[in-house]
């Protein structure tokens, strides 16, 4: 990799042309920073700098007032997170409500579609006819518009008129209500599921495609069972990728603004309401930017704690194993 | 393998139950797209009791769904054509090049990945308002506003997979490429980028599915004239009633094209993330 920069050939031929080899160095040090510098500046730009706007938004008072001019919102120092972390107020009592709500969500919703697409991915490994064609229709939810699925499971669970009151044979004046109350937390979690697993299927899929046959026919040859080979070779060789993907499947969930929005509209039921539609209620409802802000910098901050905190954990095991 | 009788019935059972779980909603989309309005309006049918296509040709005059159409199409489309160039140079930098800082931006790039929508939108709002009335930039309620926010949203992971897959390419072929008289860019251009056209592919629909399928954004940043299929499809539901047959209809021709070309080229995309995940 170092040759390139070094001496690379291109620089032979230069120092033998009538150009100063200087200058010639000097390009080739600021060719990387060129070809970064459109990405770079995008990212700044829908990024880095709304993230410190953000931050110096939840310092202040910033109400519907001030939105055509937010620098001129009056400061309110820590007022706003002291307002949304004093969880005996409606306030802070929703915000913990809503992130209790989000982690019952994540961790559900995780882990369930982890195990069918782990199951999915190790269940069809071997061939059997007509596996091509089951693994491409397995992968259309994913590749499906989320807001296209996610009306269509709205209509699913319309009470009177929808198909899963029809199919669990529930209709008349007992039929529940799916879409409010408690069961919308299940109705979440479950359309939730529907979407993320394909994921899972797609990524321990290409997982096990990386792990050479030979390892199971040497196991077979020791008369190796089913069992202790997934347990022994699929398993520990599958860790790296679980590893990302657990993460990223957490990070994707515990964000997830797009299914309650799809699903329930603007107000989700209390029940439902996970921490990215509440905050969004809580700043273009009421147009409080200031508390919204002031509860995304602590969403982040909690959302960089874990992912630092999991990151160490996996590494120090990876290296343990190495 | 050897296999136990187990496993044999753990696979029927679990693709069995996969497959019906699956195929509940596409069946209803496409049953439902194809009901009178009344039929969607009483108990569930699942077999439709009369076969019309009308919710097909009234779905654009109930509302305007071919200027979302539209609007979608451009702004995801430039979106990927962007994001798409712009991380093949960053890619080819972190891939070929060492410099200082290379390991920063990786990390600062890949770590925006984590954080929630939710955290840029309200301050994105603010500027673009704010940018807007300052400067006459109409960033807020423009398709460029949108093209902006959606090509950073797949940047991080293009750049990632894209430079995974420089990496499998051997740098010898573009040093020869140089040898014959091309710049670097020259030999990213001529060789580097042809080889590694199935990566590009992929993140090209990768790119383009985000976009196609953003809500937060579009339903904050858009007006009614700038309006993507993401927003303009609750549009069907009205104070009186919701044209469920009509929503359907939307529905499918909305995912028809990209659920076809995903499947067309998915092979693209599972070989793109074992090089860029896997690894």
């Amino acid at each position: 990799m170092t040759a390139l920069v070094d001496k690379p050939p291109a620089a032979r031929t230069a120092a033998a042309g009538d150009r100063p080899p200087r200058r010639r160095r000097g390009r080739r040090i600021a060719l990387p920073y060129l070809l970064l510098l459109p990405a770079l500046v995008l990212e700044l730009l829908v990024h880095l700098v709304p993230m410190l706007v953000g931050l110096a938004m939840s310092l202040r008072r910033l109400t519907q007032f001030y939105i055509r001019n937010w620098s001129a919102a009056p400061p309110a120092g820590l007022d706003n997170y002291r307002v949304v972390l004093d969880f005996d107020s409606a306030v802070g009592c929703n915000l913990l409500h809503s992130f209790w709500i989000t982690v019952a969500f994540t961790v559900l919703s995780v882990g369930t579609a982890w195990l069918l697409g782990t199951a999915a991915a190790v269940l069809m490994q071997r061939r059997f006819s007509g596996r091509g064609l089951l693994r491409a229709f397995f992968l259309v939810p994913y590749a499906l518009p989320m807001y296209a699925a996610v009306i269509t499971w709205a209509f699913m669970l319309q009470r009177e008129t929808g198909m899963v009151n029809a199919l669990l044979g529930l209709d008349g004046p007992d039929a529940p209500f799916w879409l409010i109350g408690g069961n919308s937390f299940w109705s979440l979690v479950v359309v939730s599921v529907w979407r993320t697993w394909p994921f899972a299927f797609l990524i321990v899929m290409a997982g096990l495609q990386n792990i050479p046959q030979d390892l199971y026919e040497a196991a077979a040859i020791d008369g190796a069972s089913w069992w202790r080979q997934f347990r022994s070779i699929t398993q520990p060789l599958l860790r790296p990728v679980n590893q990302v993907l657990l993460l990223v499947l957490f990070l994707w969930t515990f964000n997830d603004f797009n299914t309650p929005y799809v699903l329930f509209g603007e107000s989700a039921p209390r029940e439902a309401s996970l921490i990215s539609i509440h905050i969004y209620q809580s700043s273009f409802v009421t147009w409080n930017f200031g508390l919204g802000s002031a509860m995304s910098v602590l969403l982040l901050l909690f959302l960089l704690l874990v992912t630092v905190g999991y990151l160490a954990v996996t590494s120090r095991r990876r290296r343990a194993h190495a | 393998m050897r296999e136990p009788r187990w496993v044999g019935w753990a696979r029927r059972l679990v693709l069995g139950f996969l497959t019906l779980f699956t195929a509940l909603p596409l069946y209803a989309m496409a049953t439902s797209a194809l009901k009178p309005l009344g039929d969607v309006q009483g108990d569930w049918h699942w077999i439709p009791t009369t076969i019309t296509f009308r919710p097909f040709a009234d779905i654009w005059t109930t509302i305007p769904l071919g200027r979302y159409f539209l609007n979608s199409l451009v702004v995801s489309g430039a979106a990927t054509v962007l994001s798409v160039t712009i991380a093949v140079f960053a890619a080819y930098a972190i891939s070929r090049f060492r410099f200082p800082g290379r390991r920063i931006f990786s990390v600062t790039v890949l770590s925006t990945q984590m954080f929630p929508g939710i955290l840029f939108l309200l301050p994105l709002f603010l500027i673009f308002v704010n940018l807007g009335n300052a400067t006459g930039i109409a960033l807020y309620g423009s398709r460029l506003g949108l093209i902006l926010t959606y090509l950073t949203f797949s940047l991080p992971f293009a750049i990632w997979m894209l430079a995974g897959y420089f990496d499998s390419i051997p740098k010898e072929l573009d040093e020869a490429a140089m040898v014959d008289g091309n710049g670097p860019i020259g030999a990213l251009l001529r060789i580097v980028v042809p080889a590694a056209m199935p990566g590009i592919v992929a993140v090209a629909i990768y790119s383009f599915m985000t976009a196609w399928g953003e809500v937060l954004f579009a339903s904050v940043m858009t007006d009614s004239g700038t309006r993507t299929l993401a927003v303009g499809l609750q549009e069907y539901s009205t104070e009186v009633q919701v044209y469920w047959n009509q929503v359907m209809a939307a529905s499918l021709i909305v995912s028809v094209p990209i659920v076809a070309g995903f499947l067309l080229l998915q092979r693209f995309l599972v070989a793109g993330l074992t090089a860029g995940a896997v690894k």
